[in-house]
């Protein structure tokens, strides 16, 4: 190997792998890995994201009447919650850079406190639909999908879903197994994205990372970003678009 | 160490311009606006939210042309699926065929 000499100096960090040159191709390696990744994870998604527009452009009423039944605060909340988790992480990923363990130790617990209050929320949101008769099918046993409908003479009950002109409660119940499907999936990654930040916080403790090598850090970093990305688009379109019919 | 380190006040103006743009879709939501625009404007702020994660937090703005090419890729294929499958249902009632 004619560059072996010239890499010698850093051949003596332990977290090298011998397959490598140094610890910059290491790096780039495992960043380009996790981007791959993350490729088919955007077409996993997307499959999802294509049955909404699809569905949501062939029943555009039954579509608002279920959106305007979700919560736009706790939406909206759960939002600033995400973002605010990415900047930690973010935050995470330049403490290790300049190789300051204490505040990355803090913002990698935070990122983790920030994480489980988003799904704190959502559990408190998935009552809401359970307490209304809004999880579709026949998901839980003994209590099928079966919303009261709110009728025009009678006063207003949140409980009650709101039946726009145009909407059945058939179409609805379409609504919500795309809310649950794209919802749960995001919270299934949430939970992941959990235990990967505990994975981290660690070996954070441990000293496992340093200024020379934090490729977990970064990569489980792109990938609690990638998260974020998927609510950004969720919150307006499940939550917002409700509000109106095209 | 060759990486490009980003600095924390662009990290904090990144979380702050995601903030902004939280608020004004919300508050975009609440405005009746003609033909498919609401759509378009909740759509359109939650791109520019994701190019500024993607760019930032995600250090592409930074990375290997090579991150670039994979990114690009998904997002292309990403666009057949759309293109495809929209060309297919938005014109099945343009013939009429007997069934």
């Amino acid at each position: 190997m004619s560059s072996h000499a010239a890499t010698q100096d850093v051949h003596g960090h332990p977290s090298l792998q011998h397959h490598f040159e140094n610890m910059e191709q290491q790096r780039e390696a495992g960043t380009l890995g996790m981007w791959v990744f993350l490729v088919t994870e955007i077409m996993f998604f997307g499959g999802m994201f294509l049955a909404y527009a699809l569905y949501r452009t062939l029943y555009p009423a039954a579509f608002a009447s279920g959106s305007n039944h979700l919560d736009i605060t706790l939406g909206a909340v759960n939002t600033g919650v995400l973002i605010l988790s990415s900047l930690t992480m973010a935050l995470a990923v330049y403490f290790t850079q300049i190789g300051k363990r204490r505040p990355q130790v803090i913002c990698l617990l935070l990122t983790l406190i920030l994480g489980l209050t988003f799904l704190g929320i959502k559990a408190v949101e998935y009552h809401d639909k359970y307490e209304d008769h809004l999880i579709p099918g026949k998901l839980i046993p003994g209590r099928a999908f079966g919303p009261a409908i709110q009728k025009e003479a009678q006063p207003l009950d949140h409980h009650k879903l709101h039946l726009l002109p145009g909407a059945t409660v058939e179409k609805v119940e379409m609504f919500y197994w795309i809310y649950f499907a794209m919802t749960g999936m995001h919270a299934l990654h949430m939970i992941i994205g959990a235990g990967l930040l505990t994975f981290l916080l660690i070996f954070s403790l441990r000293g496992r990372f340093d200024p020379e090598y934090h490729s977990p850090v970064e990569v489980i970093g792109l990938y609690w970003h990638f998260v974020d990305i998927v609510w950004i688009f969720l919150f307006p379109l499940l939550y917002l678009l409700g509000r109106h019919y095209h | 160490m060759s990486e490009h380190i980003v600095p924390v006040r662009v990290y904090i103006t990144i979380f702050l311009v995601l903030l902004l743009g939280t608020a004004l879709t919300v508050a975009a939501a609440f405005v009746d606006f003609p033909w498919r625009l609401n759509t378009i404007v909740a759509l359109t702020i939650a791109t520019i939210k994701a190019t500024f994660v993607v760019l930032y937090f995600m250090h592409v703005r930074y990375s290997s042309r090579l991150v670039w090419v994979i990114l690009v890729a998904a997002l292309f294929w990403m666009a057949i699926l759309f293109a495809f499958t929209f060309s297919d249902y938005m014109t099945r009632d343009w013939i009429s065929i007997q069934r």
